[in-house]
């Protein structure tokens, strides 16, 4: 009862995080200097353009209106031109947001696939050659450079044993999934290095709690006392953390699109910021601000359904 | 004495807690030495090119080999760590500041100026940390300037939150009502006798985080909107090599390596740091 | 009919202190030990050890011989000791809340036993869940069943626990401190619980306790320990009205009378010393009004009283039956 409540509870909460997102990337446009109609236009706009933005952004108007009229075109799916490619910003976001979903959730994925052996291990033989090893090894992962692993990853993968193409994404799915393999590798490589560290913490945190005592107390094996017990209470602070690193994992494949020149977002922004393309430069700040958002709040609920204790 | 036995003894003596302070120390000061002393450390001048010696692989005279205008890999990488170390010292001193000071303020004060605070670290949080980096480089203009900018302004929110915490707990403890009973102010207490206790895990953090800047640093002058070349820092040495990648791998391979190894120093300095202080962030 | 028999337990830390030392006790079938001690006595380690599963590291089993049944458990491998473990002896604790798993429904919980011993189906172990919910007193178990122990109040996670005990049917049950954390009258139903279970069920229960209260109300037999060594085994009604060694008898005297009774509570003088510090010869004589030169060099044995079938002390001066008054007069 009172846990459904929070489900419906939780996004009004959000409202006021929306609201300084909305703000802060106004604000941000806005604090350009110079003058804000060739700012979104661009310097080779006619007067013709620039009146018309004028009035739709109400540009002559005191600012807290011109946020309002910033707000009401945002409504309306608004997001303004890309001086660049010369289309609204939105279809533009439409058409590269495909790749960026796709390399989160692979490297997620992967990153899981490689974390959860590696912090089981390492948690079990604690002390030994395997755990010290273990943790040398996400110690270095902590530090390496995303882009210079991609390249690395290319020279091995692509360059010498020829497995993966270099770079690019590709037109039916087995071709993109074939492209992707290596950027999802790249990030996942060093998300794992956080997740296997915070993992084999909690796990020897739970590993030390009294309900494993009566759980060996009661003749369970130690297989089913890690997997049933240790592992479920572990794994909720986990999500939590995945959550917390998605606004990490986002600036990572902007990185990793840059280097791999996979068509998403992230290389979409790089991209307008050297070329200057703000309503570009807005447009994807927004929407990457709001992926955050919901993918902490999704992170919410799923600890509610996960962790009974969880108060509102 | 067996192998097995011996090993273990090995183990026991090397590899433990406080061995990762030293590996950290070791491999930090290491890195302050080359680059303090990097003008006479460095073979050649870092920028220096040399048409007749263009991208030659590692040889007896250039150790790391030489990029596409003859310059020396080896002394490009020892400069580098003069530009590397300031991101990671400034890129961290700004934040730090800027976020144990709001941090404080906000966990002493309470009430409606904490509330607003916290709701704009909420709203700080919700953009990806790299992106609102980029955003507001994209406004500031690319440079190293616009980075420590950038940085300070999304940087300060973790330490802010470390320091709150660490405030609000301490804020009732016996010595600070002490404290008050004597008359102190309210400033005097929270910076001489509150943030002196506050302020081990915001350090420890502080190292870890020498990490996320340096990275951060090296992946934004790797996409052009940091360090502009030819200045030898290793996200743009990166970034110069890898259309080289094919046929001079050690162009990329050092820079990124110096990465490695002087982000694995920060990171073996702080799990040190937090062993023995037994601050865990 | 003798079930478990432990002989001479000794057990040391990392440096070679024996926590336990020398301990020997019995249970049968059907009966209720109450191990008293203050905290740090060893009686917890003691039954830890009985399941193999000691605390922490460097702790290990240095000495004497434990029979379940006749079979001598220190020599099963881990295989058989699992066997053992639950299925044998079962064991509950001081502090339900932090031993059950705070993320697995009490149904589960009690339904895994069921299933890791008996092979039960999933539907099976879920009614069995259910009844052993009622046999443990907890009203309307169809519901309750599926709750999370955050759900439950403290006295209802102690039979909780005690139901997911006793879903894997063990013969013998250690409840370590299971009514410390519990109101009085909270307590009272937990004891009255356990008899309950021992006349249906024919359970043996070794009660550890620090409260002479909880053993005089539950206890058929009591065994005495002090800083890791055993001072005083026999009936309830012999040890607690006729206490043979000084400890024991000043563990009496500082229980508050029930009858709220007038005079200055008696304590007894000092404090209980730390294992590293442990005293040569009796280990109770610094805080003995009794000690004698031979208590400070000479270990006393347990010597079991010539005028009962099996009250034993561990005193040099231990109070006889045939001499009691005289004592008394000292």
């Amino acid at each position: 009862m009172h846990r459904f409540r929070f489900v419906l509870w939780r996004p009004i909460q959000l409202l006021p995080v929306l609201f300084g997102i909305s703000v802060l990337v106004f604000v941000m446009v806005r604090s350009i200097p110079g003058d804000p109609a060739r700012i979104l236009l661009g310097v080779r706009s006619t007067p013709q353009a620039i009146a018309r933005i004028r009035a739709q952004y109400g540009l002559d108007e005191p600012l807290w209106l011109q946020y309002f009229y910033f707000l009401r075109n945002l409504m309306n799916g608004e997001m303004g031109k890309s001086i660049i490619y010369r289309v609204d910003t939105l279809k533009l976001i439409d058409s590269r947001i495909q790749p960026t979903i796709f390399l989160v959730l692979g490297s997620v994925l992967l990153a899981v696939l490689i974390a959860l052996p590696l912090a089981t291990g390492a948690a079990r033989y604690r002390g030994r050659l395997a755990d010290h090893a273990i943790r040398l090894i996400s110690t270095i992962g902590l530090g390496l450079p995303a882009f210079w692993l991609a390249i690395m990853v290319i020279l091995l993968f692509s360059i010498s044993l020829g497995w993966f193409p270099v770079s690019g994404y590709g037109s039916d799915w087995a071709e993109r999934l074939h492209h992707l393999f290596l950027p999802c590798l790249t990030v996942a490589l060093a998300l794992s290095a956080v997740l296997t560290r915070n993992l084999r913490a909690s796990l020897l945190m739970e590993l030390q709690n009294d309900y494993v005592t009566a759980a060996r107390a009661r003749g369970l094996s130690e297989n089913r006392i890690f997997w049933r017990h240790v592992m479920p209470n572990s794994l909720i602070p986990t999500i939590n953390l995945l959550a917390v690193n998605i606004g990490w994992l986002i600036g990572g494949t902007v990185v990793i699109e840059s280097v791999f020149a996979i068509p998403g977002l992230g290389q979409l922004l790089v991209k307008a910021i050297i070329s200057r393309d703000y309503m570009v430069v807005q447009g994807v700040v927004l929407v990457f601000a709001l992926a955050t958002v919901a993918v902490n709040l999704i992170a919410d609920l799923l600890t509610v359904a996960l962790d009974p204790r969880v108060k509102l | 004495m067996t192998a097995i036995q011996g090993f273990a003894a090995f183990r026991r003596r090397v590899l433990p807690r406080e061995s990762t302070l030293t590996a950290g120390i070791v491999i930090l000061s290491a890195w302050l030495l080359v680059a303090l002393f990097c003008p006479w450390l460095a073979p050649y001048d870092p920028i220096a090119q040399d048409p007749s010696a263009t991208l030659l692989p590692p040889n007896p005279a250039h150790p790391f080999g030489s990029d596409n205008f003859g310059r020396d890999i080896l002394s490009r990488v020892m400069w580098g760590a003069r530009i590397d170390l300031q991101i990671c010292l400034i890129g961290v001193a700004f934040p730090f500041l800027l976020g144990t000071v709001i941090g404080a303020v906000s966990g002493y004060v309470g009430g409606v100026v904490d509330t607003l605070l916290m709701r704009l670290i909420d709203i700080v949080l919700a953009f990806p940390f790299l992106v609102l980096m980029l955003a507001i480089i994209a406004i500031l203009g690319p440079g190293l300037g616009s980075f420590y900018i950038a940085m300070a302004m999304v940087g300060w929110v973790s330490y802010a939150r470390l320091v709150r915490s660490q405030v609000l707990t301490l804020k009732h403890r016996d010595f600070v009502l002490a404290a008050r009973s004597l008359g102190y102010s309210h400033g005097r207490i929270l910076f001489f006798h509150l943030l002196p206790n506050a302020l081990t895990s915001s350090l420890v953090f502080a190292m870890s985080d020498c990490v996320l800047v340096l990275l951060s640093g090296a992946s934004v002058s790797y996409l052009g909107l940091g360090v502009q070349p030819p200045v030898a820092e290793w996200g743009v040495m990166v970034a110069e090599g890898q259309s080289f990648i094919t046929t001079a791998w050690w162009i990329t391979t050092f820079p990124g390596l110096a990465i490695v190894v002087l982000a694995m120093g920060f990171s073996f300095l702080a799990d040190g740091l937090g062993d023995k202080w037994g601050a865990r962030p | 009919m003798t079930l478990l028999q432990v002989s001479n337990l000794t057990i040391e830390d990392r440096l070679g202190t024996a926590l336990v030392d020398g301990v020997t006790l019995s249970v049968d079938r059907g009966e209720i030990l109450g191990l008293v001690g203050e905290s740090g006595s060893g009686k917890t380690l003691a039954c830890r050890a009985m399941m193999r599963l000691l605390p922490g590291d460097g702790l290990a089993i240095r000495g004497g011989e434990i029979r379940l049944n006749g079979a001598d458990v220190l020599a099963y491998d881990d295989k058989r000791m699992m066997a053992v473990r639950g299925r044998e002896i079962g064991m509950i604790f001081q502090n339900p809340a932090s031993h059950l798993n705070p993320v697995m429904t009490i149904g589960k919980q009690i339904a895994e036993g069921r299933r890791w011993h008996f092979g039960a189906s999933r539907r099976e172990a879920r009614q069995q869940a259910i009844e052993l919910l009622r046999q443990v007193g907890i009203p309307d178990p169809a519901r309750r069943v599926d709750n999370y122990p955050h759900e439950f109040s403290g006295g209802m996670r102690q039979r909780a626990m005690i139901a997911v005990a006793l879903a894997c049917e063990p013969k013998l049950l250690i409840a370590d401190e299971p009514t410390t954390a519990l109101d009085v009258t909270v307590q009272m139903q937990v004891l009255h619980l356990l008899r309950d279970l021992r006349d249906r069920l024919g359970l043996a229960v070794i009660l550890i306790t620090h409260d002479l209260g909880v053993v005089a109300q539950t206890c058929d037999r009591i065994a005495v320990m002090y800083a890791g060594r055993l001072c005083e085994t026999g009936g309830k009604r012999q040890v607690l009205g006729a206490p043979r060694h000084p400890y024991t008898r000043g563990l009496i005297e500082c229980q508050p009378s029930s009858d709220g009774g007038v005079g200055r509570m008696v304590t007894i003088q000092g404090q209980p010393p730390l294992a590293q510090r442990f005293p040569a010869g009796c280990r109770f004589h610094p805080r003995c009004g009794r000690a004698t030169t031979e208590c400070t060099s000479i270990q006393p044995e347990m010597r079991v009283d010539p005028g009962t079938d099996n009250h034993a002390a561990a005193c040099h001066h231990a109070v006889s039956v045939t001499n009691r008054g005289m004592v008394h007069g000292q």
